[in-house]
């Protein structure tokens, strides 16, 4: 549903650190708004931002309002074997958002 | 720098009667996009594809362009617009003989659902013609604006050429007063541009989202405190031309992003 | 700028005493710590623990095009195995209606801190980074970010 741009190297080196960057559809309501008719709009952001590779952990966020919207990030990860990085996100309302990479480890 | 001459240039040129495409207010090389009036952090999220946030529009309006759940897609007919649409962008607003009236993008596209493909026309400013528009324009990114005032579409300039150098608002101000004779001065803790249109549709940092030219020119009459036209107003369509038609060769930049 | 002191006073010997001062301050690390904001949440972090000003970078830019959305750059130099791992970096705001702004978390230890995001400044503000270290040892870093309203105002 094109909510995020996934950026990863198209080959990385065993044991380098390689460069990830991701930016997500999000409004990051702060929940200190108006809307046009007057009515105040509820915060909604992305709580939680966790991105595994072959399914472990290596990065996570937690972010509130302070985050600007459609966030952006850029992190390193160290790279092993060749598999997947694999993004998940939840925000306040609960609506979940993922995406993935492959990632090509000489 | 000598602005007045440039001014004055201006003054004569709008004058005038007959202005034509080789014609122009601002001599070619005094011309400049609003982009090196940003800042160093706006232009360099513009100029990364993946930091841009205005891609995450040119996506959706990609996967618009697929889209055939109601039968028809845009594809259906255009193919692939890296090559139908290629330079499209580049020629509008444009008159369109079967409306009758100088269309912008949106407008165009909108024409296309409803008469090829049975769809309502989308709301302007609504997130599907934002993401449509932005994938259409940004086909012809690199490319110089360079559409035609001549023949129908001349009524069109002639009353967007007239709005723009009008009085408008509580503050009494004509764009050009601000975009012709004080760009490059500073207002407040920025820099005035040219006001060139090349960039849009845009994600406006102040917008937290993408937005049309349209959109921003409402923008700048709420700025003087002039009554906004509604979107999609006739005055905006002619005032999208006059913008494009003065900012000839400068290259299309879409998905801008601006402060 | 007239120098209203005496002549006397700016004697060729404090004039090299001065310079000699100023370059040993250059060779040295900065001693000099940032200011700590008063943000509870941040004292809380701290828990009366003083943080380290090094190895943590905080880059901001010092005048933002627009407070919804100021780039923001964190790096922390290494080497960091064998050793202590970053944990986390914290980031707070002095001025923000939600102070706690973001963490970052690392799961598995890495060799190279660097990230790269975008935040909300509301005005003209401190922002603070603190480094926790799988040892518990805290390293911080500051930024002031000067944001401006916009020339003029958008009610599109």
């Amino acid at each position: 549903m094109a909510d995020s741009r996934i950026s990863v190297p198209p080959e990385t080196r065993r044991g380098e650190p390689f460069e990830v960057r991701i930016l997500i559809r999000h409004p990051m309501e702060t929940g200190y708004r108006t809307d046009e008719s007057g009515q105040h709009v509820a915060r909604n952001v992305i709580r939680r931002f966790t991105c595994r590779y072959n399914g472990a952990p290596v990065f996570a966020a937690r972010m509130s309002s302070g985050i600007a919207a459609n966030p952006y990030l850029r992190f390193f990860v160290t790279a092993h074997d060749s598999g997947t990085l694999d993004f998940e996100w939840v925000d306040d309302g609960g609506a979940r958002g993922q995406a993935r990479a492959e990632v090509k480890v000489a | 720098m000598a602005r007045w001459w440039i001014a004055l240039a201006a003054a004569a040129a709008l004058c005038s009667p007959a202005a034509s495409a080789q014609q122009r207010v601002l001599p070619r090389d005094a011309m400049r996009s609003d982009l090196e009036f940003a800042g160093a952090d706006v232009r360099a999220m513009q100029a990364d594809d993946i930091a841009n946030p205005g891609f995450l529009w040119v996506e959706r309006g990609e996967n618009s362009w697929r889209d055939a759940t109601s039968g028809k897609s845009c594809a259906s007919c255009h193919g692939d617009a890296a090559v139908s649409m290629r330079g499209v962008a580049a020629r509008y607003p444009r008159f369109d003989q079967t409306a009758g009236a100088v269309l912008d993008v949106e407008a165009r596209v909108n024409a296309c659902r409803v008469r090829y493909q049975a769809l309502k026309p989308l709301e302007r400013e609504s997130d599907q013609i934002l993401a449509l528009t932005a994938y259409v324009t940004y086909q012809s990114r690199g490319m110089p604006t360079a559409a035609s005032i001549d023949g129908p579409a001349r009524a069109s300039f002639e009353r967007g050429r007239s709005f723009y150098t009008t009085r408008h608002g509580q503050m009494n101000l004509s764009c050009a007063q601000c975009h012709e004779q004080n760009w490059g001065k500073r207002l407040y803790a920025e820099t005035i541009s040219q006001g060139h249109g090349n960039a849009f549709p845009a994600y406006r940092l102040e917008w937290q989202t993408l937005g049309s030219l349209q959109r921003r020119i409402r923008a700048c009459l709420f700025g003087i405190r002039a009554e906004m036209p509604r979107p999609g107003a006739p005055e905006l369509t002619d005032m999208e031309l006059y913008l494009a038609w003065r900012a000839q060769g400068l290259p299309l930049e879409a998905p801008g992003v601006r402060r | 700028m007239s120098a209203h002191a005496a002549p006397s006073t700016l004697t060729r010997r404090r004039l090299l005493q001065g310079t000699a001062a100023l370059a040993l301050a250059h060779a040295l690390p900065s001693v000099a710590a940032p200011e700590m904001p008063d943000i509870p949440l941040l004292a809380e972090l701290l828990a009366g623990r003083t943080p380290r000003w090094e190895r943590l970078r905080l880059d901001l830019p010092a005048l933002a095009d627009n407070g919804q959305t100021v780039p923001l750059k964190l790096t922390m130099s290494g080497p960091f195995s064998p050793g202590p791992t970053v944990q986390a970096i914290h980031l707070f705001s002095e001025k923000n209606p939600v102070p706690d702004m973001a963490v970052f978390e690392f799961p598995v230890p890495i060799e190279k801190i660097e990230i790269d995001s975008r935040v909300r400044l509301a005005g003209s503000q401190k922002v603070v980074a603190v480094a926790v270290m799988s040892d518990g040892a805290l390293y911080a870093a500051a930024a002031d970010v000067v944001v401006t309203i916009a020339a003029c105002l958008d009610g599109s």
